[in-house]
């Protein structure tokens, strides 16, 4: 449809010079490399916003639409009940925003989050770059083989994965803690303790997405080139000295890519509460994105709104900030 | 690539420490599917044991009798596969359009999708639920797909990739005197293989595990997926019939472990590709 519109649009162009051999190979039909817009042929620009449009229409209402829509709804009282009827709703102001900064809930959900991510990431991290490494440089059969395992977790249902750990974390009949016994330790009721339950989820997460950070940085340390690794072996560097001073600075764009992925994850998390504990035991285990999703189920809608705009602010400062953190060490 | 340094031949201690990883990370799912052949009081006895002493399928059985499995599988691949549909179709038009053609609000365009990329779920989900609701589109087909048809992440994709392919084949059928959508349909997309192949299985995959949208949207048991009815199931007065639940999850794996094993190449070049630009 796009091109029955383009060759249409053609005869009937603008008056630029040139316009009719807009086929000609001197033309700059393609972006990018030659500078200036001069060459911009109509043809291009209708067929640039006809293959745009389907996506953009898409996009206007189920995404755009939707995230202005909650930035109007975050002013206003609107509940659940006023669905019927939409002229009973009011604006508040920021009321919702004065409201969230007393909530003893949400301020324990925000706790509970940022304990989440502030020892989810660097753990998914470690252990996703240790098996990247092992993987690239400590052997040469069943690469393929590894990888398909490590990532098996990533690509699988949070449900079935929580059905198996939830079983696995039994106090009395669960693997884990049959084995603690054989060691002699008297393991906790892991998802019903509250010193214990958002630990547990940390480590699950953590198990569930290092297969993911081990493909990026298995990509990023084979783009480095083996010559420099021999130049540090030559000028005697060991294999601590190596990783230390070659890899792990050249790779600081794929850490940083991994960080912020992960840390964006990480700030939202809800399904793992939500299919293991329910947020509980006390709150224990109670996400910002769970207590959003609470205030939904309960029609506070307004004030879910307000709340996930809060986390949107989040997730764009900690993108800031890791991206200037990771730029003035270099 | 040299690699003399790096690719010796393979440490002992590393395939050791690798192998135990292994453990760690498939041993669960092994443990399910072991105990979704065991009758429920052997799943239960404590200590537990390894191998099923009697192996059986009756949990599997029971995912027929007791729960309309069937249906719920249908459901998620079609809505899977609409999605998936959907991303390729839209999200390759518009990363052609971004990667090679010069149009007024190019930039625009492409920042919103960036942006949009940021934004957390929970944001647009109230609004998106109203919207649907309002459409009248709550337990329908159309609801649990119309919001998923195109992703920000695939046009990113989609553009990166485009991008990297050479002008002069665009170039050389503008020459030829090709429409630009001629030139989209067949110089483009058949060199986008790859990209398509990785943009396909991961919308596949997180369209067959999305689990919030289609639990809030689907209210009735013949529009449930497959995680939305286990889900419901497992958190449900039912949550003890562990044999079932085991089973029901395997059944949730399988087809995404086929899927993924088969086109695992694709799916590790567009993670790689994705997170190095």
């Amino acid at each position: 449809m796009a091109s029955a519109l383009a060759r249409q649009a053609a005869p009937t162009g603008g008056a630029r010079p040139g316009r009719r051999d807009a086929g000609w190979p001197g033309r700059r039909g393609v972006t990018g490399r030659r500078p200036g817009r001069r060459g911009v042929t109509r043809r291009q620009r209708v067929a640039g916003w006809g293959l745009a449009l389907p996506f953009l229409l898409i996009f206007a209402v189920f995404m755009a639409g939707p995230v202005l829509a909650s930035a109007a709804m975050s002013f206003t009282d609107l509940r659940s009940a006023d669905l019927r009827d939409p002229l009973a709703v009011d604006p508040v102001g920021v009321d919702n925003y004065v409201r969230l900064l007393g909530d003893e809930t949400l301020r324990r959900a925000a706790a509970n989050t940022a304990w989440f991510v502030l020892l989810g990431v660097p753990l998914t991290m470690v252990l996703g770059l240790a098996a990247a490494v092992a993987l690239d440089a400590g052997i040469s059969r069943f690469r393929t083989f590894f990888r398909v395992g490590y990532y098996l977790p990533v690509v699988t249902s949070i449900v079935a994965v929580a059905v198996v750990w939830r079983f696995l974390l039994e106090p009395d009949s669960g693997l884990v803690n049959t084995a603690l016994a054989r060691l002699g330790v008297d393991g906790p009721a892991w998802l019903s303790d509250t010193r214990t339950a958002l630990p547990s989820l940390v480590v699950m997460a953590a198990w569930r997405n290092m297969g993911f950070l081990m493909v990026v940085f298995l990509a990023g340390l084979q783009a480095i080139p083996g010559e420099l690794h021999e130049a540090a072996a030559i000028d005697g560097c060991g294999a601590w000295a190596r990783f230390r001073h070659v890899t792990l600075p050249l790779l600081r764009p794929t850490l940083l890519f991994g960080g912020v992925v992960t840390g964006i994850g990480y700030l939202q998390f809800f399904e793992e509460p939500f299919v293991m504990t329910g947020g509980g035991p006390l709150d224990s285990t109670l996400s910002v994105a769970f207590y959003i999703y609470q205030q939904f189920g309960f029609g506070n809608y307004s004030y879910a709104a307000a709340i996930a705009y809060v986390l949107f602010v989040a997730v764009v400062g900690l993108t800031a900030a890791q991206f200037r953190l990771m730029r003035s060490k270099t | 690539m040299p690699t003399t340094v790096r690719r010796r031949r393979g440490q002992p201690w590393v395939y050791g420490v690798l192998a135990g990883g292994l453990v760690v990370l498939v041993g669960p799912f092994v443990w399910m599917l072991l105990g979704s052949v065991k009758p429920d009081a052997e799943i239960r006895r404590t200590p537990p044991t390894w191998l099923p002493e009697a192996p059986t399928l009756d949990n599997y059985r029971h995912l027929f009798t007791e729960l309309d499995f069937p249906a719920f599988f249908l459901n998620s691949v079609l809505v899977a596969g609409a999605v998936t549909v959907g991303n390729l179709v839209f999200c390759s038009m518009l990363g052609y359009a971004l990667a090679k053609l010069e149009f007024p609000g190019r930039r625009v365009v492409f920042a919103l999708v960036l942006g949009m990329l940021m934004v957390p779920g929970m944001v647009t989900f109230v609004p998106l639920f109203m919207l649907v609701s309002r459409l009248g589109l709550v337990d329908s087909y159309a609801g649990l797909i119309l919001p998923w048809l195109a992703s920000p992440f695939g046009v990113f994709l989609m553009r990166q990739f485009i991008t990297g392919l050479p002008d002069d084949l665009i170039q050389a059928a503008r020459v030829d005197g090709a429409g630009e959508l001629r030139i989209f349909a067949r110089v483009v997309l058949p060199l986008c293989g790859p990209a398509l192949a990785t943009l396909g299985i991961l919308t596949f995959l997180s369209s067959w595990n999305n689990f919030l949208w289609p639990l809030v949207v689907a209210q009735s048991e013949d529009r449930y997926t497959l995680p939305v009815a286990l889900a419901l199931y497992a958190i449900g007065e039912n949550n003890t019939r562990y044999g079932l639940l085991m089973a029901g999850s395997v059944a949730v794996i399988v087809p995404v472990l086929l899927v993924f094993v088969a086109l695992q190449r694709h799916f590790v070049r567009g993670i790689a590709t994705t997170g190095l630009k």
